[in-house]
């Protein structure tokens, strides 16, 4: 099956990357410079609470995330003048509904040169819902070593968490109804970049 | 006892309806205006009378086996299907290869009543191939034996084969042959072929079944006897049999209702309901069996009614018992088959299924014509319904048909045997 | 509905590239730190062994519990086939055990196939008679494919009983399946009388194949096929089917050289080639592991399986 998107909530997975074109019922409430923005901001702020980022390692969560993080990493080495090392983090095997969909491909999982012992591991995600996918990568990350910290950046964070989880970073707070979907649209994934929302499609 | 009567209307052979009269075991009258009186009516209309049907190849599972089929179940799912007489084969346990246990098996057919039962004697004591039985004997007993054949197994030792080929001539005998070259199908489990070759499984090659026709005939035609041969499966095999009856060699041969109508692509469900000896073979032999059957090569449909307990089949392929049930569905599949295809009208069908095996068998008192003074043997049958085949219906004890579900035309409605009803409005008497 | 494993043909180009993308997926997690992964906590696998295959066995066990699944091994050598034990019986007993999926490994073809139509969990062949094999197809597969990358084009020659060789039916299937161009290479005595309508080139000759092959593929030749004369003498079979060190110097250089084990050496193998470093032995050893954690995610991972076969139920 198609693996492009996998955010938290089970119902939105039909939405995938290219043939997600905006429609009349989806607006856009980022545009490519908004993201643009938030993502600056964000690598200011991890600067700051980070000290200067020494020890910093953004792992990104398959599929979106592992964009952003290249991003950010990007944003970051413009700031700092050096590069900070980044990975990508696919949690599938660690999800707990796995069970209420068909089993899906997996991506890959790939630590920077250095690994995550002690250092200081940033998830990027990019939308924060339920919270479960937050979870199963701190699952995984367990298996993959012992950060000193682990901190949490989203591009959007539309509320309704089912799991005691906050993000450190937020692009933006987004409220939302459980009857919408987000869609975050990325670049390098999709072909632009934009933040939908939308009602939520029928199954 | 005997109870006259009329059957109103039927088409004989499927040609015009006539209504047929039936008194004191024999065909009183057949005709417009007939004597009816004293007479039950049997309304046919519609349906096709035939000469009653003929088994030349019957496995009655008794003695040795009665969890699978005894000759009372197994008479009764012949009556089903319209026979009024079976040959039982003799690879029974103990084997029918003497006089005693021939004349145990007729008896049981007349104690059970619903057709007539002819052993069928072992060609060799104990079906081992190595001596032969006393064939003499069993053609001298109460049961009369015809016809000796070792089935389930080959005479393949050549000198054994001509022996008995020879020995029979002394009582008009008739060697039913079952053509496996034994070293060629050692394991075999399907027709070897591109399905064994996907599949996996062991062939069975075409030509083990015709090398050994081809030095039967040869045989037969030196030592000038009759040969039948048993359950021919393959184009091969035919193409021998029409040059041996071209040179004037004394063959018969018989094919099952499962080889005319199904190929070796069902075993890719591996469900051993498919597994059959000789094994079905490719939809190309299938062709060549229908036209042999049309055009005489092939002589009769026998059906080879092999009743087999529902854990020899809920199996692995490779340990499943091999023989399917047929007795209750041979009609159809052969209307489906030959009639439905315009290959063989109903005559052709009497003639393959009644005359020709009564006479392979020197069954005297079968297989006789729809005529006046003919022993009263007729089968009814309505060509019109189409329905699928019910295992859990069949009169048979057995259920290993490999037709559940499949939807095949008309239905055996009565059964004369010597003018007593065994079967009446599709059931038993 | 249930899907199942049982043949080489029952997976789709997309199927089999799921299975392979899948397994490197996991064959990198696992070379790492991720040891065991939770992703079939709570599910129940059941190894049904009716025929001796240890490596087959413990690859398949292994596979399993890095994913947290249950494993019951259930081995039912000696209620072999002759002994006529009921495979519908052990279904029964497989049920109430509530197997979410079955492997089973035993000596007559088509005895998965049996199976699944009895029992509820998805039923994976792990080699049945002499008919299929089809994770050792996947995990050969696999193994080709971190070697060479894309299968599609390769020239793949597998040499030796093919007529009898779960392994050669799943490879032949799979490999047309992703695009490679597969030949048979064998005395005519052990290729099946049909082998012309199996999707691949047949060779009676080695020596002309060889130097064309990216894969040369050795099976292990038995020597009960001597007695029943598919070939005169072991040494007559060595000489022309087998693959020595002076043969191995006539392949490209980039070629490989593959046996599914387990190994005679000296006769279709000898000692030299098979430790050599085209070998990958020992690699499709560990690449086993892989592929069957892919077949077992996809097939038990998610609320209904994303690969295999439906069989119809009888």
């Amino acid at each position: 099956m198609n693996a492009a998107h996998r955010p938290d909530d089970p119902a939105e997975t039909r939405v995938t990357g290219r043939d997600s074109g905006p429609d009349s019922q989806q607006k856009a409430v980022l545009e490519g410079p908004d993201i643009r923005r938030a993502l600056t901001r964000i690598a200011h702020e991890i600067l700051e609470r980070t000290k200067g980022g020494e020890d910093v390692v953004l792992l990104g969560i398959q599929t979106r995330g592992v964009t952003l993080a290249e991003r950010l990493a990007g944003a970051l080495n413009e700031v700092e003048g050096r590069p900070v090392p980044w990975g990508s983090l696919d949690v599938t095997m660690y999800r707990d509904d796995l069970r209420l969909r068909p089993a899906r491909a997996i991506r890959r999982t790939e630590l920077p040169q250095g690994g995550i012992e002690d250092r200081v591991v940033v998830l990027v995600d990019d939308v924060l819902f339920s919270g479960r996918t937050v979870r199963a990568a701190l699952d995984a990350l367990n298996e993959l070593g012992r950060p000193r910290a682990v901190q949490l950046a989203v591009l959007v964070d539309r509320g309704h968490r089912e799991l005691p989880i906050r993000a450190d970073y937020v692009g933006k707070n987004l409220p939302t109804s459980t009857r919408e979907t987000v869609k975050v649209l990325l670049a390098e994934n999709d072909g632009r970049d934009a933040v939908l929302l939308g009602p939520k499609e029928e199954k | 006892m005997s109870t006259a009567y009329v059957i109103k209307g039927a088409r004989i052979l499927g040609g015009d309806p006539a209504d047929i009269v039936v008194r004191d075991g024999v065909i009183a009258e057949i005709g417009a205006n007939v004597n009816t009186e004293g007479a039950e009516v049997v309304e046919a209309e519609g349906l096709i009378a035939l000469p009653g049907l003929v088994d030349l190849h019957t496995h009655l599972r008794e003695p040795g086996r009665e969890d699978a089929e005894t000759v009372e179940s197994g008479t009764r799912a012949a009556a089903m299907g319209g026979y009024t007489a079976v040959h039982a084969m003799a690879n029974t346990d103990p084997v029918a290869d003497s006089a005693g246990v021939v004349e145990q098996v007729w008896r049981l057919g007349r104690e059970a009543g619903y057709c007539d039962v002819q052993p069928v004697g072992a060609v060799t004591a104990g079906l081992k191939g190595e001596r032969l039985a006393e064939l003499g004997a069993m053609a001298d007993s109460a049961a009369g034996v015809r016809v000796f054949s070792d089935d389930g197994h080959c005479v393949s030792d050549a000198v054994i084969m001509r022996r008995a080929l020879e020995y029979v001539k002394a009582f008009d005998g008739v060697v039913a042959q079952h053509a496996q070259e034994p070293r060629l199908t050692e394991g075999a489990q399907m027709n070897e072929g591109e399905m064994s070759a996907a599949l996996g499984m062991r062939g069975w090659p075409a030509v083990a079944e015709e090398a050994i026709i081809a030095r039967d005939v040869l045989l037969a035609q030196h030592v000038g006897s009759r040969l039948h041969v048993c359950h021919v499966s393959t184009a091969g095999s035919v193409e021998i049999i029409r040059w041996a009856k071209s040179k004037g060699c004394r063959v018969t041969a018989e094919v099952t209702p499962h080889h005319l109508l199904l190929n070796d692509g069902l075993a890719a469900s591996y469900d051993p309901i498919y597994k059959v000896n000789p094994p079905l073979r490719t939809a190309d032999d299938v062709t060549a069996l229908r036209h042999a059957l049309a055009d005489g090569t092939i002589d009769v449909v026998a059906t080879d009614h092999a009743p087999h307990p529902v854990e020899a089949k809920e199996t692995e392929w490779a340990v499943a018992a091999m023989g399917m049930i047929g007795l209750e569905t041979a009609l159809s599949v052969v209307h489906e088959a030959m009639v439905e295809t315009g290959l063989l009208d109903w005559a052709g069908v009497a003639e393959r299924m009644s005359l020709a095996p009564a006479r392979i068998g020197r069954l005297s008192g079968q297989g006789r014509p729809l005529e006046a003074g003919s022993p009263a043997n007729i089968t009814l049958y309505d060509p019109s319904p189409r329905r699928a085949v019910d295992p859990a219906a069949m009169a048979s004890k057995s259920r290993n048909t490999p037709y559940a579900g499949l939807e095949l035309p008309g239905r055996v409605v009565a059964t004369f045997l010597r003018g007593r009803a065994t079967v009446l409005e599709g059931k038993l008497q | 509905m249930k899907r199942h494993l049982i043949s080489a043909a029952d997976l789709t180009r997309d199927d089999a590239l799921l299975v392979l993308d899948t397994a490197e997926e996991l064959a990198r997690a696992t070379e790492g730190s991720m040891k065991k992964l939770p992703t079939l906590r709570g599910r129940t696998v059941v190894n049904l062994f009716f025929e001796d295959s240890t490596r087959t066995r413990i690859s398949f066990e292994a596979a399993a519990k890095r994913l947290s699944a249950d494993v019951i091994n259930f081995s039912a050598k000696g209620s072999s086939v002759s002994k006529g034990e009921s495979l519908k019986d052990t279904a029964l007993t497989l049920e109430a055990m509530g197997a979410d999926g079955v492997v089973i490994r035993h000596g007559a073809s088509g005895a998965p196939h049996r199976l699944a139509n009895w029992v509820k969990g998805s039923v994976v062949n792990a080699g049945d008679g002499t008919h299929e094999h089809p994770t050792q197809a996947l995990l050969d597969a696999f193994t080709m494919r971190r070697r060479l990358g894309d299968l599609e084009g390769r020239k793949v020659t597998i040499v030796g009983d093919i007529l009898h060789s779960r392994v050669a039916r799943s490879n032949v299937l799979l490999l047309n399946t992703l695009g490679a161009e597969v030949t048979v290479v064998a005395p005519p005595t052990l290729l099946p009388v049909a082998i012309d309508t199996w999707p691949a080139e047949v060779s009676y000759d080695l020596d002309a194949v060889l130097p064309k092959s990216d894969v040369v593929m050795m099976l292990r030749v038995q020597h009960e096929r001597m007695n029943a004369s598919y070939f005169p003498t072991v040494r007559e079979y060595s000489r022309r089917y087998g693959l020595d060190a002076e043969r191995m110097a006539r392949m490209a250089d980039h070629a490989i050289v593959m046996h599914p084990g387990p190994m005679n050496r000296g006769v279709e193998i000898a000692a030299e080639v098979a430790d050599s470093v085209r070998s990958t032995i020992v690699e499709q050893v560990a690449n086993g592991v892989s592929a069957r954690m892919a077949v077992l995610y996809l097939l038990l991972g998610g609320s209904e399986p994303a690969i295999g076969k439906e069989v119809s139920q009888s």
